[in-house]
């Protein structure tokens, strides 16, 4: 019976899986390693010991999420050959040196600069150890840069041809990785990383706050968070729609499949909801809003927006998928932008670090950005199928010669240690949110001063005290 | 297009550079994953500690060695990824399972209090000891040949699993575990710097045996490298390699005896340069061994131009900074948490 196993859904699953899992670490450490950053100079400026002991605590949360990253990373720069090799052969020639490029200008100064950010406040000035976490901090955004360069172009292809054996061939590498989805996508996704981060800062200093703990640093995390949520979150709708305007342009059927669209339409109406049936080729019980699809689309009421049926069945995602998510992303979105503007209210009123419900709210978004960033990668990822080069190469067709049974081994292992990694990291991260920031009274202050053994540190603080 | 075909022999400079960050790989994450081979045979807590804060500031960027062998691997031979990869599936992917186990094992490990210590403890032994093992493994199936047709791999599923990879995959364990004691040697002291010692010394003989073995079998499993070794004059010519790492051999046995802290660690990387050089020679030109060339399975010109152009202003820099990390963190390690 593992014989017959279909090696190509085993492969997407497991990719899928792979991936999804991965993207949760970096989309929280990108955010996170401009924040340290950001909370490291206005420390070194201010001398704020509250901004350093929130640095403290957050770097070793950083620590083990970008651990989690890391090794879930290196399995990622597999994947590509062990299921996909007949994919890396064709597109190699293309997508090789744009994932040799992350590795030579990001990877090794992620890597080099963390361990002095963790390990080296006794050995570098505070200077140094300031320029190592903005080093980390662009690191990041570099290797962001050049992962999603790679990923457009697998989704807006540009500047190659296909050569006669089959195999794709370089012809303009500034096309290759400016294609005209990057902007857009690296953007939105930035963004979408430092929302994730103040989500889940925001909510942890709202759970300080609401449970009167370290008040003094639970303001600092609110505080910024809600910086963030009150300009960025619309600013991330915006280029969300511009991003959706891209993809209308180079990707349409994705598109038709968002908005649960079958027939070409004119004034097409915005389907809040319903269900996309792809045997029946319509999108059931569906409560819809005249118009503004079109409006949406093509900023034009009556203007048209192509239907799914424009397309042979064989070339269409999965659209229910894709419906759901994007409806997924773009309602927790919406709530962002909601949690904004009241923050904002309440900061006028001088209510923000008072009012309990909105600490509760806040506490109950904290895994927004996580859900968000998913939801919107699925989005992307299931509205391209069924290509992994978009109209040139089909994801089916690049599958190793490798047997089925082999692929759900490979998956099975893989959800077994994912899923104990992640409970343990979820376990001593959770650990180190309920220890707080703040060190004992004698360490304070100085880059100089060691402090003790974490877990004796542990055990000897039983919370509340430094408040 | 912008390409530098005409002024370097480019499949040759990226075979020269992929060959280099493997090796660089197998050093440096060598040394990390020795120290997690001998891990729970450290005498104490105390000493493990040590162990484990000698190589955290390091081991991350260590790993992305293995990242560049691979990505640089896709990027300038993608051929050669594309049929490694599935031939190599389970090893590799156990490989990378193990390092998942001993790459968390370093943050969760300070985290973790009483019991739940042990099991980071053994996440991180036994994680480095089976992605050595993996690694191996992957050697040892990878110099006895890959079968393809067309640009694929056609062999079975388990063509790289018989006693030869199994001995090789044992050869690799005790091989970091050497370069992991000698660097103990040099960045411990105390207890653990004598526990080291003698754990150097004892997997030095296997080392020795193994390499032994690796070396009269390659020979004898392919006429091809027979006669390329045992021919003259290419006899005299290759004869210095073997020579020099009986002489490494033996310069460590007799430095760990008279309490040289340096000198063991870089004969051991010595000894590592000797055994790659010889796998390099016996299997010139081959990157897929004996079937696909290093210039059959190259990248267009214009992909290992771009790449190329990025390497020579980036790796520098990396050398230089990696470099400054291990300036940094120089000494002996203590073992206090360190942040």
């Amino acid at each position: 019976m593992i014989i017959n196993l279909d090696p190509v859904f085993l492969a997407r699953i497991q990719f899928a899986f792979t991936i999804s899992f991965h993207i949760i670490f970096p989309a929280f450490t990108i955010g996170l390693a401009s924040w340290l950053a950001v909370l490291e100079w206005r420390w070194l400026k201010t001398g704020n010991t509250v901004y350093e002991e929130v640095y403290r605590m957050w770097v070793k949360i950083f620590a083990v999420t970008f651990g989690m990253g890391v090794v879930s990373g290196v399995v990622m720069s597999f994947q590509f050959g062990t299921n996909w090799s007949v994919f890396s052969d064709r597109a190699g020639n293309v997508l090789g040196p744009l994932l040799g490029y992350e590795v030579l200008t990001a990877f090794f100064l992620e890597a080099s600069f963390l361990g002095v950010m963790l390990f080296g406040w006794n050995r570098v000035s505070p200077k140094m150890h300031f320029a190592a976490t903005v080093i980390v901090a662009v690191g990041t955004l570099i290797s962001a840069f050049w992962i999603l360069s790679a990923n457009s172009w697998m989704q807006t292809p540009q500047g190659y041809q296909v050569g006669a054996d089959g195999l794709l061939y370089p012809t303009d590498w500034i096309k290759i990785i400016f294609n005209p989805s990057f902007p857009y996508r690296f953007l939105h996704m930035v963004t979408a990383s430092y929302l994730t981060t103040a989500f889940v800062v925001g909510g942890i200093g709202a759970h300080y706050l609401w449970r009167n703990r370290h008040v003094k640093h639970a303001r600092v995390m609110l505080g910024m968070a809600m910086i963030m949520a009150i300009f960025v979150a619309p600013i991330q709708a915006v280029m969300g729609d511009f991003h959706g305007l891209n993809t209308l342009q180079h990707q349409p059927a994705k598109v038709a499949a968002m908005e649960g669209i079958w027939e070409t339409e004119q004034g097409a109406p915005l389907r809040l909801f319903g269900w996309p049936d792809q045997e029946d080729e319509k999108t059931k019980y569906a409560i819809e809003i005249p118009k503004l699809s079109s409006l949406i689309l093509t900023h034009d009421l009556n203007g048209e927006v192509k239907g799914l049926k424009e397309w042979p069945k064989d070339e269409r995602p999965p659209v229910a998928l894709v419906f759901w998510s994007f409806r997924i992303m773009v309602g927790i979105g919406v709530l962002m932008i909601f949690t904004g503007i009241t923050a904002a209210i309440l900061f006028l009123r001088k209510q923000l670090f008072t009012k309990r419900w909105f600490h509760l709210w806040c506490m109950a978004m904290t895994p927004a950005g996580f859900v968000t960033v998913l939801a919107g990668w699925f989005v992307t990822e299931i509205g391209r199928q069924p290509y992994i080069v978009y109209g040139v190469i089909r994801t089916a067709k690049t599958i190793s010669p490798v047997m089925g049974s082999q692929v759900a081994l490979s998956l099975l292992a893989f959800i077994f240690s994912y899923v104990f990694i992640f409970g343990a990291g979820s376990y001593y991260i959770l650990r180190l949110i309920g220890k707080g920031p703040g060190i004992p009274e004698n360490a304070y202050g100085t880059h100089g001063v060691k402090e003790p053994p974490l877990f004796t540190d542990l055990t000897s603080e039983s919370g509340g005290k430094h408040v | 297009m912008f390409s530098l075909e005409g002024f370097v022999d480019l499949p040759l400079v990226w075979y020269g550079l992929i060959a280099t960050a493997i090796f660089l790989y197998v050093l440096l994450d060598g040394f990390d994953l020795g120290v997690g081979i001998l891990f729970p045979f450290a005498p104490s807590d105390s000493c493990r500690n040590r162990m484990m804060n000698s190589i955290a500031p390091f081991w991350d960027g260590n790993e992305t060695w293995l990242v560049l062998g691979g990505g640089g691997m896709f990027a300038a031979f993608p051929l050669a990824y594309a049929i490694l990869m599935p031939a190599l599936y389970m090893p590799i992917i156990l490989m990378l399972i193990g390092l998942i186990f001993r790459g968390v094992a370093f943050e969760f490990r300070f985290k973790a209090t009483g019991r739940s210590r042990r099991l980071w403890d053994y996440s991180f032994h036994f994680g480095s000891l089976g992605a050595t093992f993996m690694q191996g493994m992957v050697l040892g199936a990878f110099v006895q040949g890959i079968k393809i047709q067309g640009r694929s791999f056609a062999g079975g599923a388990f063509d790289w699993l018989n006693a030869y990879s199994v001995m090789v995959g044992m050869a690799l364990v005790f091989g970091y575990a050497l370069l992991g004691a000698t660097w103990l040697v040099m960045k411990t002291d105390g207890i653990t710097q004598d526990w080291a010692r003698k754990c150097a010394g004892y997997v030095l003989g296997y080392v020795g045996i193994f390499l032994g073995l690796v070396s009269i079998s390659m020979p004898m499993m392919n006429t091809d490298v027979k006669t390329l070794w045992f021919s003259l004059p290419n006899f005299f010519y290759l004869l210095p390699i073997p020579l020099s790492a009986l002489v490494m051999l033996v310069m460590i046995w007799r430095g760990l005896h008279k309490g040289k802290e340096h000198l063991p660690f870089f004969m051991s990387i010595g000894v590592f340069l000797t055994g790659y050089l010889g796998l390099g020679i016996s299997l010139w030109p081959w990157l897929v061994p004996f079937n696909v060339s290093f210039r059959q399975a190259a990248a267009v010109p214009e992909s290992q131009s771009l790449l190329l152009v990025g390497t020579i202003v980036m790796l520098p820099l990396i050398l230089g900074y990696v470099g400054y990390c291990y300036y940094l963190f120089r000494g002996k390690s203590s073992d206090e948490t360190l942040y």
